[in-house]
């Protein structure tokens, strides 16, 4: 307790990952993630905007080709499947039309949604995170607190990260219900997920996500604002989510280990931007002092 | 850069902090520039100075949330730079904006603290969360989300916060911004206790009245340099015009002898018209002075040695009011034989204001 001024062992500077001290990483992303569960006005949208691409689109469509559809219009959507690669056409289960049209429907035309959800929600978040600490104030307690710069961008990070994915995964939870209570007796039975889904939804979507907050979180410490965060923000995700949305469909159009490359190749860019993005954060731009801040 | 005086007496124990000409800059502003400045272990440091004058930044540089850009850092002997975490998690921090998670209640801003500064979680934790609120008069409101606190509560939490890991060493910035005079009070007291319980304190303020009776040793500082520093006795020593006695008498015209009794070395009028201001060569003086006037019939109605504020003694220092016992724009060195030092001279060179070279040297 008592101040004596006398040099204590001199401690290793914190210089790899192998030194950061994962425990307090979730703990300052326990915090951010509790202020926004806090915040109805962050959750609520979030779940509304889960709701309409996992339950609410889904479930007209679906139920609009499988129950009342127009059977001519059905037909002619059939006939457009014929475009799709041999690869995918060869996936589409079904007898009828109904059942093929619903099918790749689900299966591939919907899958966008996947990523367009978790992005959204954590750019949402990301954007304001760190330029959020620093115009509270709170980004002085940051600054003064033991944790190292490279805890506190990953804790936030992961903060950024865990609701999006989790509104996801939750999201895919009610999907997968839904596509096999309309479409799974057209094609026989439930079938939904399929295995090109489980990869994107378990190893393409994660590193699609880590990368794009990597680029935002570094936009976040960088900016002078909240507001100019949240722009910058938008500007880099929507190529991201196209990017992502276009690779996605594809993997699932593709042959079988398409997705599991897409999500090697996205996972190695991740990682390079999670580690470039590390960088990004310091104490002076928590404090509001940094030189462009 | 610095004009210090000497070193209090020492007690054996190293400083607890240490800055050595340090320089920091922001873009093209030097927010510090060349900062000399000594904590020394179980005392009350304040930090005073006008808005600008590099005290954010300074507290800043001891807990090593800014690397200096020239000059040398030690915090409990190490250098932050290089051992900041172990520096930080042994200094207790309050800013000048509370710096709380308005979203989260009283009680998870302390258990994120707590967690952070690696206290961990569970009921000895909650306890100690408890009983830090409870000293500063806000456990009340531990459940209540801080975005509803008053400034008072929110300070207050700020300064239970920063208690929680039992630091060191204490850096409060304007701990009192913003707070009503009576919670002022309160947690001007509560910093004052905390040396009682062997901390050392560092407090910025640019309230002249909070660093009075609580600074066990002043820094005045000014464009990020230390003006001057040390105890307010041994500034008042250096720099407040010798002995000054404010005298009244019911008949203010019989004390126009008093410019003729030895040992007053000026008589000047006081605002109120029947009291005068007498300049004096020293308290040894005053009981002289006294028999005096009295002796010569001045019936006194008061008769009080004046003993200058800390406000006095800054702005004497900062705003280069006349300091110098003649009343001179001059820097003169009190009593007889003082020679103008080197200190002299480097405050001189600081305010601008000539040393009294030629005026009794």
């Amino acid at each position: 307790m008592t101040a004596t001024g006398a040099a204590r062992p001199a401690a290793v500077p914190k210089d790899s990952w192998r030194q950061l001290n994962w425990r307090r990483i979730w703990i300052v992303a326990r915090s951010d993630i509790r202020q926004l569960l806090e915040d109805k006005g962050f959750w609520m949208p979030m779940v509304f905007l889960g709701a309409i691409f996992f339950l609410i689109i889904p479930t007209i469509l679906l139920l609009t080709i499988t129950k009342i559809g127009d059977v001519q219009v059905v037909s002619q959507m059939s006939q457009t499947l014929k475009i799709l690669p041999a690869a995918a056409q060869s996936q589409i289960k079904g007898t009828s039309d109904q059942g093929r049209t619903a099918y790749a429907l689900a299966v591939f035309l919907l899958a966008p949604v996947a990523i367009v959800v978790p992005l959204t929600i954590s750019t949402a978040i990301g954007a304001s995170t760190i330029v959020g600490e620093r115009e509270r104030g709170t980004g002085e307690f940051l600054a003064h607190s033991p944790a190292h710069e490279r805890e506190i961008y990953l804790g936030k990070l992961i903060a950024s990260l865990l609701p999006g994915y989790a509104t996801t995964i939750a999201g895919f939870g009610v999907y997968s219900l839904i596509v096999n209570l309309f479409v799974g007796p057209e094609v026989g039975g439930w079938f939904f997920p399929t295995s090109q889904w489980w990869v994107l939804m378990l190893w393409v979507v994660p590193p699609f996500l880590a990368l794009t907050l990597s680029i935002v979180l570094r936009l976040s410490a960088r900016v002078k604002s909240t507001a100019a965060a949240q722009q910058a923000a938008g500007l880099v995700t929507l190529p991201m989510i196209g990017i992502a949305y276009s690779q996605s469909t594809g993997a699932l159009f593709g042959a079988g280990s398409a997705g599991l490359w897409l999500g090697v190749g996205a996972w190695v860019v991740a990682i390079f931007g999670l580690s470039r993005g590390m960088r990004a954060v310091s104490r002076s731009r928590l404090l509001g002092v940094a030189d462009g801040v | 850069m610095s004009t210090t005086l000497p070193p209090p007496p020492d007690d054996g124990a190293p400083p607890v902090v240490s800055l050595q000409g340090v320089w920091r800059r922001f873009g093209q502003v030097d927010a510090l520039a060349g900062l000399d400045l000594e904590v020394p272990s179980n005392k009350i440091t304040v930090l005073l100075g006008p808005n600008g004058a590099g005290k954010t930044t300074a507290i800043r540089m001891i807990t090593g949330a800014l690397d200096a850009h020239a000059g040398v850092v030690r915090t409990f002997g190490l250098d932050p730079s290089v051992h900041g975490e172990e520096v930080r998690t042994r200094c207790g921090v309050v800013s000048a904006k509370p710096a709380l998670y308005d979203r989260l209640d009283g009680f998870a801003n302390l258990a994120y603290a707590a967690e952070l500064y690696g206290l961990g979680r569970g009921d000895g934790i909650d306890q100690r969360i408890r009983s830090a609120a409870a000293r500063f008069g806000i456990e009340h409101a531990l459940d209540q989300r801080v975005g509803g606190f008053s400034t008072g509560m929110k300070t207050r939490l700020a300064l239970a916060r920063s208690i929680l890991h039992e630091p060191d060493l204490l850096l409060f910035d304007e701990p009192t911004s913003g707070l009503d005079p009576e919670s002022s009070h309160a947690v001007l007291e509560m910093i004052r206790e905390m040396t009682a319980e062997g901390r050392t304190v560092v407090m910025c303020t640019h309230l002249l009245l909070e660093a009075e009776g609580l600074a066990d040793k002043v820094v005045v500082m000014e464009d990020g340099k230390d003006l001057v520093s040390g105890t307010p006795t041994e500034l008042t020593r250096r720099f407040w015009p010798g002995t000054v006695v404010l005298v009244g008498a019911q008949n203010p015209e019989s004390m126009s002898i008093a410019g003729n009794i030895p040992g007053v070395r000026k008589v000047e009028p006081d605002s109120n018209p029947s009291r005068l201001r007498l300049h004096l060569d020293g308290d040894h003086r005053i009981p002289e002075v006294i028999i005096a006037l009295v002796a010569s019939g001045v019936r006194l109605t008061r008769a009080e040695p004046l003993e200058p504020t800390l406000e006095d003694l800054y702005f004497a220092v900062r705003t280069k009011k006349p300091i110098a016992a003649d009343g001179g724009r001059q820097l003169t060195p009190i009593g007889d034989d003082a020679p103008v030092t080197d200190r002299h001279r480097q405050v001189a060179a600081l305010t601008g204001w000539p040393v009294a070279e030629g005026v009794n040297r």
